[in-house]
């Protein structure tokens, strides 16, 4: 097997002295999708903070294509070919789409910024429409393909969504599931998910983690996942 | 927009019902309070009757209360009036190019027949409507700053008033890419000002430097204090950065005041070097500008000078602020003002965009600082105090944080309403006071909301910021 292109190796990390992550282990191959799915407060964002720097790790160590970044600060880690769509999304409300499409483009090396543009907008053609709206105008699936968009500008390896599905409408998930899909099959970019809608995550993941305060509980193929009698109980069936 | 016509009617009623109650109320208190009056200063206790004071103020109230339901409570209806009107202007305008240009050159024309002295007044005034209608407001008021000094040469209070509004427009901008772009909260500006003021003055007097070799030099200095600021206060954000750089201002002055071998302390710094004009001095010697250029001595000259010298600071401040804007330090100033975290998650690194963001808003405030330093010929730290500092974030504030336009229509506004409420001395700071509440109850947002954008696909389109949600911005 080849090199893992993100490795985390052991990870703690804390809030203070509360610990978040107790000694986790996640690799993610170039090409694959992995999910980490998990409970409210199981230490999924936390996990992602992490692998940004922000709380940094204090036992362990975060490695991205061979180098270790575990104590990098933020700006510099996601100066790499990391780029990310944080947990609520948090574009820049009063810029414009393509002012926002911009930012991202911020720290794209040797780029063409207009091949970069054509690509999000054919992912998501509604941005193109709505390009000189105001980011704060958007609906929430609307600024989540804008959230995924900006972090594509800077063309990333390792593609890092938190919580694309938070607060949006069934039909918008299944639309934003297919466009990361479309990026993995096309593309072969790699994505590291963290979500809380259980069933879609697995489903399109090459690989699934389960996190259960602050540890891996389960880990396996999306679809041995889905199958597990705990996970279905947990995370699928709502406690039937 | 055809429910507001329908409905305009009913507004109307309704307006002036409200009003009638807010009378009938207002006539009930007033009627013993204003309406009678003992009186015992002549002779026995007596009654008076006061009607006209009691009619006088329960009409104001009638003619208040109406005018508020009627403005305030709908403003989209008074709003959309006041569209139609003015499209109909700009469309009359559009139609009748040549019609309006006729009758502007007739109308100025039959006054500079009937009264030749005015001409200036009348160039101005020609000048900036027809620039106005063909290039828009901003074009207009360029046009009518530089021809400013031509109208008003005799009018040495006029220019002098001009050249304060100046350089109050031009700190507005300074401080506006800090606090309008950027975000951040400066309470403490106003130490900027001082330190250029401070290095133009003693560099001045100790080299006998010119102006234009001293201005960078206090510019750079102002900037170099801005990073000084600017490192430890890089972690706070809000209300704990408006503290510290609150103190910063107040540590500047108190130095200032006290480092009396440097400074000479409360006594100040006197007879800085004025502003030559490129090495030729304004005065009425041989040697001097009017005996130069063969004109009559006159010390408006030197006046006119600097009102051109501080304009030119301005647009200097203006055009720089625009550019950058446009640049990636620019745009993620104005990301960072929206989320930080998300700035920071693109990889951008914000102590750097905060640093310069405070450096090069400082450098404006440190030339515009060496500027009132020639200008006034003399400097102290009472020129320095907070609420200088407050007046400038007031005007960035008021005139809608980041808009260029408004802020420099909220400094002219600021600046000759202190200067045109001289008069009222102790009440100048209570119409000031009202002036805030007023703007901040009709546009939460400053005088100009919109927020252009500065790069566009195919047209430009702009939505206003008011559809955006409130407190994120």
């Amino acid at each position: 097997m080849s090199e893992p292109l993100l490795s985390i190796k052991g990870v703690s990390a804390f809030y203070g002295s509360i610990a978040a992550l107790k000694g986790i282990d996640v690799d993610v191959m170039p090409g694959e999708i992995v999910t980490i799915i998990g409970a409210n407060g199981a230490g999924k964002s936390t996990l992602m903070m992490t692998i940004c720097g922000n709380p940094q790790a204090r036992e362990g160590r975060v490695i991205f294509e061979g180098r270790d970044i575990t104590h990098l600060p933020t700006h510099e880690i996601m100066r790499m070919k990391i780029a990310q769509s944080p947990e609520g999304r948090r574009i820049f409300p009063r810029m414009t789409v393509y002012e926002n499409l911009q930012m991202g483009a911020a720290t794209a090396e040797g780029g063409d910024f207009g091949s970069d543009l054509a690509r999000v907008y054919s992912l998501f053609p509604i941005l193109e429409k709505r390009s000189s709206q105001r980011g704060g105008t958007l609906s929430g699936g609307e600024q989540q393909m804008l959230a995924i968009g900006r972090a594509l500008m800077s063309r990333p390896r390792l593609l890092l969504l938190d919580e694309p599905s938070l607060g949006l409408a069934p039909l918008i998930v299944r639309q934003i599931f297919s466009a990361i899909r479309d990026l993995n099959q096309r593309e072969k970019l790699t994505i590291f998910l963290v979500e809380q809608n259980a069933f879609h995550a697995l489903k399109l993941a090459h690989r699934g983690y389960v996190m259960v305060n602050g540890r891996i509980a389960l880990q396996g193929t999306g679809r041995e996942l889905l199958e597990r009698p705990e996970v279905r109980s947990a995370y699928l069936e709502g406690g039937r | 927009m055809s429910a507001t016509r329908t409905g305009n009617a009913s507004v109307l009623s309704h307006a002036l019902k409200d009003a009638l109650i807010a009378a009938i109320v207002a006539f009930g208190l007033f009627m013993l309070l204003l309406g009678f009056l003992t009186d015992d200063s002549r002779g026995p206790l007596r009654l008076l009757s006061r009607p006209v004071l009691l009619a006088t103020t329960v009409g104001i109230v009638f003619v208040g209360r109406f005018l508020i339901s009627l403005l305030y409570y709908n403003a989209a209806a008074l709003r959309y009036y006041l569209g139609e009107l003015w499209t109909a202007i700009c469309n009359f305008a559009r139609e009748f190019k040549i019609a309006l240009l006729v009758v502007l050159l007739l109308i100025g024309g039959g006054w500079i027949f009937f009264s030749p002295k005015d001409w200036p007044l009348i160039l101005i005034t020609v000048a900036t409507i027809l620039i106005g209608v063909r290039f828009g407001f901003s074009a207009a008021l360029l046009v009518f700053a530089a021809l400013f000094p031509v109208a008003f040469y005799n009018n040495p209070y006029f220019l002098g008033i001009a050249i304060i509004i100046l350089t109050y427009v031009m700190l507005g901008w300074g401080l506006n890419i800090v606090v309008g772009l950027a975000g951040l909260l400066d309470l403490g500006y106003v130490a900027f000002y001082a330190v250029g003021a401070y290095s133009y003055a003693i560099i001045a007097q100790a080299y006998g430097w010119s102006f234009w070799v001293c201005l960078p030099l206090a510019g750079l200095f102002a900037a170099f204090f801005g990073i000084l600021l600017g490192f430890p206060v890089l972690r706070l954000r809000g209300d704990y950065l408006a503290i510290v750089t609150l103190a910063f201002g107040e540590i500047v002055r108190i130095v200032l005041l006290n480092w009396v071998s440097f400074t000479n302390g409360p006594n100040g710094i006197g007879s800085i070097p004025r502003a030559s004009f490129f090495g030729i001095p304004f005065n009425a010697t041989d040697e001097g500008f009017a005996a130069k250029f063969g004109l009559e001595f006159d010390p408006t000259h030197r006046t006119v000078f600097l009102f051109y010298v501080i304009l030119a600071l301005a647009l200097i401040t203006n055009w720089v602020t625009i550019r950058l804007r446009k640049l990636p330090v620019g745009r993620a100033w104005e990301a960072l003002r929206e989320d930080e975290i998300a700035v920071r998650s693109l990889g951008i690194n914000p102590t750097n965009t905060k640093l310069t963001a405070f450096a090069i808003g400082a450098m404006f405030g440190g030339f515009a600082g060496a500027f009132f330093a020639t200008r006034q010929g003399f400097i102290s730290p009472d020129s320095f105090t907070f609420p200088e500092s407050a007046l400038i974030l007031a005007i960035v504030v008021l005139g809608g944080m980041g808009s260029q336009i408004g802020v420099a229509i909220a400094a002219t506004v600021m600046t000759a309403s202190f200067e045109l409420f001289r008069e009222f001395e102790q009440f100048r700071l209570v119409i000031f006071g009202f002036a805030m509440v007023g703007i901040m109850v009709w546009r939460p947002r400053g005088l100009v909301s919109t927020r252009e954008p500065t790069a566009y696909l195919k047209e430009r389109k702009t939505i206003s910021v008011e559809h955006v949600a409130e407190g994120r911005g």
